[in-house]
């Protein structure tokens, strides 16, 4: 499994019942679901992806995020996972929104474009940055919606969520070094976030 | 046609469909209704080897003009069976590995006891003394079928429309038995076009001339245009509209000139009635009133909260599968069901599946449709098998 899941896969707690938006071949949930004792539930638009899911045995409806949130009652899920998707998607802050409406908890995780050699990137060479773990040409991504560590704080801090747990990813998305947690929106290449509603955002 | 590399489909060849009287005079059916049934016998086909531990059996259910030759050929290979493209050798259904059960409804015509069968009580055909049946009638007698053939909990029911019904009805009610179910373009409740439709098919076969109430066995006649038309109505509704101009458009049956009368001109026209002559052939104008009624009052959901509390705790995985330009039964309503079986905390996998076919794909080789059975039903197999 990638190092990010595995960060995110600590995060849930043992038991849970989990909805992965955007989960890909199934590999964390079928990681919660045989490790953890999960009852798990992904989201995935990707037909072969879905296929994967199907393949190992991991519960998962085909289709877009937001429409699949819709379909969901308020507190229908324990915890919500967004991991390496909230940039593709159209309105990250509805799916936020959303997710913290279906679950008391979410777990984000997310490339953080204020790292330096994105800044550097942009600022000496020019041109929209492009690194490992984001490969396409402007023109041709999946990632619509890039943030900074910082404009994410501004996002939760406006839809009153309580960060309860931040883990600063390297580049090659393995928890980042100590050096990063002096300067995180500088040094750290991407983020995994717990989200906890507020007594404020309950409704959200 | 799922063909293998070098172009020689394997199938399944020769099979017959036998008969099994499943409930007589001195242990009848009772029905949901409370009638009874003195003698059922029920005609079924069953492909690929029961395994040692009976735990490889797929059962499939079919849709409203269905029967049980679903795979395989009765002496004419070209004619095979009518869901022959999912089941067999190294097919989706794959019958090297599985156990595949498909049996003719109750209430239908070919084989099992319908309206068309001899009432034991007055010793000529039911016609409209036939009870009239619900979709958990139908489970009932699958169950006992099962039983018969030893096989105490299915691998997997599969269906298409009214078959996804079936296999519905039968998680719900009996949550622990199908180790899971394939609900494919079903509907969990018929909308009021779905029934309208339904309601002109059968007054076209009530309102023909030799009808006789359901007693035209005994007249010596059939209500075959009435029967004809209802599979005309149908059968477009089968079909998309993308489908049907890309077969027909508006091409003339004819070459040359359009013959300008209320003859048969357009190619779509000569279609349809070729659908509904073949139809009448093989099928009882009665067993289409029951089957389709038996649609109409389907609603297995509608009080929901004592079927969310009953599927607690149900470990049946479910496949629902919709495809994008069926109108008879729109993605809308697998939806539905997912919405509801996920409240319920159970398993469930669901896709839109693109074909241009409408309704009528199910029954179709749409290859993402028959990967994605072939990986669901595989993956059920070998957590069976403690893979």
């Amino acid at each position: 499994m990638r190092p990010d899941l595995e960060v995110v896969a600590a995060m849930v707690p043992a038991g849970s019942r989990v909805l992965d938006l955007g989960c890909g071949d199934g590999a964390l949930l079928a990681h919660l679901i045989a490790e953890r004792g999960c009852d798990g539930y992904g989201i995935e638009i990707d037909g072969d992806d879905v296929l994967a899911c199907i393949a190992a045995g991991v519960p998962v409806s085909e289709g877009d995020i937001e429409d699949a949130l819709r379909d969901f009652a308020d507190g229908a899920f324990d915890v919500v996972l967004l991991s390496w998707t909230l940039q593709t998607t159209r309105r990250p802050a509805a799916v936020v929104a959303g997710m913290m409406r279906v679950a008391p908890v979410g777990i984000v995780s997310f490339p953080n474009f204020g790292h330096w050699r994105l800044r550097a990137a942009l600022a000496l060479g020019g041109r929209m940055p492009n690194s490992p773990t984001l490969p396409q040409a402007w023109h041709d991504t999946p990632n619509i919606h890039m943030c900074t560590l910082a404009d994410f704080e501004s996002l939760t801090a406006s839809l009153s969520l309580h960060v309860s747990e931040r883990v600063l990813l390297g580049p090659g998305r393995a928890p980042a070094g100590a050096a990063a947690r002096a300067r995180p929106n500088l040094l750290a290449a991407a983020a995994v976030v717990r989200l906890e509603r507020t007594a404020r955002g309950a409704s959200a | 046609m799922s063909a293998v590399p070098g172009g020689v489909e394997r199938s399944l060849g020769l099979v017959e469909t036998r008969r099994v009287a499943l409930w007589d005079e001195r242990d009848p059916l009772v029905l949901e209704s409370g009638e009874q049934l003195e003698f059922v016998e029920v005609a079924y086909e069953t492909y690929g080897e029961l395994d040692a531990d009976a735990s490889n059996c797929v059962y499939v259910c079919h849709a409203l003009t269905g029967d049980a030759h679903a795979a395989g050929h009765h002496g004419d290979p070209a004619r095979r069976g009518w869901w022959d493209n999912l089941i067999g050798p190294g097919k989706p259904l794959d019958t090297d590995r599985l156990y595949v059960v498909c049996a003719n409804l109750l209430g239908g015509c070919q084989g099992t006891t319908g309206p068309s069968s001899i009432d034991p009580r007055t010793g000529k055909p039911y016609g409209l003394r036939f009870p009239l049946c619900t979709v958990r009638d139908l489970v009932t007698v699958h169950r006992r079928l099962l039983a018969h053939l030893g096989v105490e909990r299915p691998l997997a029911a599969i269906g298409g429309s009214v078959g996804g019904m079936q296999v519905l009805q039968w998680a719900i009610d009996h949550p622990d038995e199908l180790g899971s179910g394939l609900v494919i373009c079903a509907s969990a409740r018929l909308t009021a076009q779905n029934i309208a439709f339904s309601a002109v098919a059968r007054a076209a076969i009530m309102e023909d001339e030799n009808f006789h109430g359901g007693d035209y066995y005994e007249h010596g006649v059939r209500p075959d245009s009435g029967l004809s038309l209802a599979r005309r109505i149908a059968h477009i509704t089968y079909l998309s509209e993308e489908s049907m101009r890309a077969k027909f458009g508006r091409r003339l049956q004819h070459d040359g000139e359009p013959l300008r009368g209320f003859g048969i001109d357009f190619a779509v026209e000569s279609y349809l009635e070729y659908q509904g002559e073949s139809f009448v052939n093989r099928f009882d104008a009665n067993s289409y009133l029951y089957l389709t009624r038996v649609m109409d009052y389907f609603d297995p959901l509608g009080d929901v909260a004592p079927v969310i509390e009953r599927l607690h705790g149900s470990r049946t995985r479910f496949l629902v599968l919709s495809f994008d330009t069926d109108w008879r039964f729109p993605t809308e309503h697998s939806r539905e069901i997912v919405r509801i079986l996920t409240a319920a905390r159970i398993p469930v996998t669901f896709r839109e599946i693109e074909s241009p076919h409408g309704h009528d794909s199910f029954l179709l080789p749409v290859p993402e449709y028959h990967r994605t059975v072939a990986a669901f039903v595989e993956r059920q197999r070998l957590e069976a098998v403690g893979g």
